[in-house]
């Protein structure tokens, strides 16, 4: 496919469809009843095959994840599981309540930065690189153990400052095309955007196979891609801003089903 | 050693049309896409899939750049006898990689 | 003009031919598949026989959100006897750089002819499907489908 082509017809679809919505940019408060996972947006074989752990190409990483779990890891020679025993009882409702307040560091981490610093400080191993097959592997492993269950985020009043934070993200104009998250996910959800259906932004299967990645991905590659379909200049995988992000969002989904591993388009 | 699902049921009846699903991980590199550096990434797919009941096959499949990453496919047998269903996947490279799952039928 | 001249003792006129024949070559190479090259595939599959409408249905959603992962599903009617069965299912496409999309073989055992799978489409375009049966005849199925692009990519 032309790039080129595509990056123009994307950016004219936008214009287009959002030219109306640009006084609507403040974050309207979703009332719960109207808050929609992206699984309702998406057709009804994608939807298919995300309910078929037999065909769920996420399942692929949960299964690596799962074998990851009981695998020895740096000097220390411990595993995930010499720690936290059988990952079904352990890690129930675990990912659900990420974003967390890491006292540590006085601010929240999410589940692959935790993942990271137990491998670190307490099997003296090196930290998987971000999108690396064996962080996500493990991330999905651990967030299916929360599937079905719901979102539980933000319930700590120490993270409030940074969840507002997350929010300010959210609503700030950025890019050459000058759109908020707010402007797409809240003005414009259930339109189109191109040829697609603009979702709420609720994160409530990550990390997920995303057929347009042809593979598995954290909510930092696709805030990332959201960034550039603005044309802003993402921010390193990492920075504070995508956890802050990812608190607001998570907070916002409080009450909805996790979907880990999730398939969307 | 990509990772794979197979999905066959334990048990089945005798005569049953049984369904099976083989899922495994490969990227199924086209040979038409161009790479961050602007060169063709060459092409890199697995391009045959063998399934065979206590030896004999049952079904086999050539596949092409145009299947999907991560190839999933399904199709149905009859369950003839309790033994191994085995699944063979191979690259062009000619590498082979076999998964295998047992069945009681009865 | 003399008679010998150019690269290796070639003339001019055999230079020319053979230049233009690799430009023929540099062109040969398609960008994507197209009608003639999908119907030199389907016949590579069938050879001299008749294809014939029926007895296939090709289970394709009509509108693809995204076309790198397409789930397809093809049923033929066959008893799937030892005396009457689907030898093979072959399936083809028009618009990608090439036709073939995947040939599937099938025994008596299977029980019934129906194999999905997922596949790639570069375009909007028909998707073709032809049945092998045991007595030698095709049948076939197409699907006309459009592919939409989702927003919000990596580059």
């Amino acid at each position: 496919m032309n790039r080129l082509w595509r990056r123009a017809a994307r950016t004219v679809g936008a214009a287009g469809a959002l030219s109306l919505a640009l006084s609507l940019a403040a974050a309207e408060d979703l009332p719960a009843s109207k808050r929609r996972s992206g699984f309702d947006f998406m057709s009804r074989d994608s939807q298919a095959t995300q309910v078929d752990d037999t065909s769920n190409p996420g399942m692929l990483w949960v299964i690596e994840g799962e074998a990851l779990w009981t695998a020895k890891a740096g000097a220390s020679g411990r595993s995930c599981s010499d720690c936290h025993g059988d990952a079904v009882t352990s890690m129930k409702g675990v990912a659900a309540r990420y974003p967390v307040y890491f006292t540590e560091q006085s601010r929240p981490v999410d589940l692959q930065g935790r993942i990271n610093i137990c491998r670190e400080t307490k099997q003296q191993a090196t930290p998987l690189p971000f999108e690396s097959r064996e962080l996500l592997a493990l991330a999905a492993f651990i967030g299916k153990q929360s599937r079905g269950m719901p979102i539980t985020t933000g319930d700590d009043i120490r993270l409030e400052p940074f969840r507002v934070r997350g929010q300010a993200l959210y609503e700030e104009r950025q890019g050459q095309l000058n759109f908020s998250c707010a402007d797409c996910h809240d003005a414009n959800w259930g339109r189109k955007l191109a040829s697609s259906v603009i979702p709420q932004a609720h994160p409530t299967g990550y990390p997920l196979y995303r057929l347009e990645w042809q593979g598995m991905g954290s909510l930092q590659r696709r805030l990332r891609n959201c960034m550039a379909g603005v044309r802003a200049e993402p921010y390193p995988f990492g920075s504070p801003e995508y956890i802050d992000l990812e608190l607001f969002l998570m907070s916002r989904a409080r009450g909805m089903p996790s979907e880990t591993p999730a398939v969307r388009p | 050693m990509a990772r794979a699902l197979i999905n066959v049921p334990a048990k089945a009846k005798r005569g049953d049309i049984i369904e099976i699903k083989a899922l495994i991980s490969h990227p199924m590199e086209t040979g038409y896409r161009t790479g961050a550096d602007g060169a063709l990434v060459p092409r890199d797919i697995i391009n045959r899939f063998l399934c065979t009941y206590n030896g004999e096959e049952i079904f086999s499949a050539d596949l092409f750049p145009a299947i999907a990453a991560n190839p999933f496919i399904s199709f149905t047998t009859t369950a003839t006898q309790s033994g191994r269903i085995a699944f063979r996947w191979i690259d062009d490279q000619g590498r082979a990689q076999l998964e295998t799952a047992e069945i009681t039928v009865e | 003009m003399r008679e010998r001249s150019g690269t290796f003792g070639a003339t001019r006129r055999e230079v020319l031919a053979s230049s233009a024949g690799a430009v023929a070559l540099i062109l040969a190479r398609p960008a994507r598949a197209t009608l003639e090259s999908m119907a030199a595939a389907i016949k590579a599959f069938v050879g001299e026989a008749q294809v014939q409408k029926g007895k296939v249905a090709l289970e394709i959603p009509p509108l693809v959100e995204n076309g790198n992962s397409v789930p397809l599903t093809v049923r033929v009617d066959s008893p799937m006897t030892p005396q009457d069965f689907v030898r093979s299912i072959a399936i083809f496409n028009e618009k990608n750089p090439q036709p073939n999309v995947a040939h599937f073989h099938l025994s008596p055992r299977a029980g019934r002819a129906a194999v999905s799978t997922r596949i790639r489409l570069g375009d909007s375009q028909n998707i073709v499907a032809i049945a092998q049966l045991s007595d030698g005849t095709f049948w076939s199925d197409t699907a006309e489908l459009i592919v939409t692009l989702p927003a919000c990519v990596e580059s």
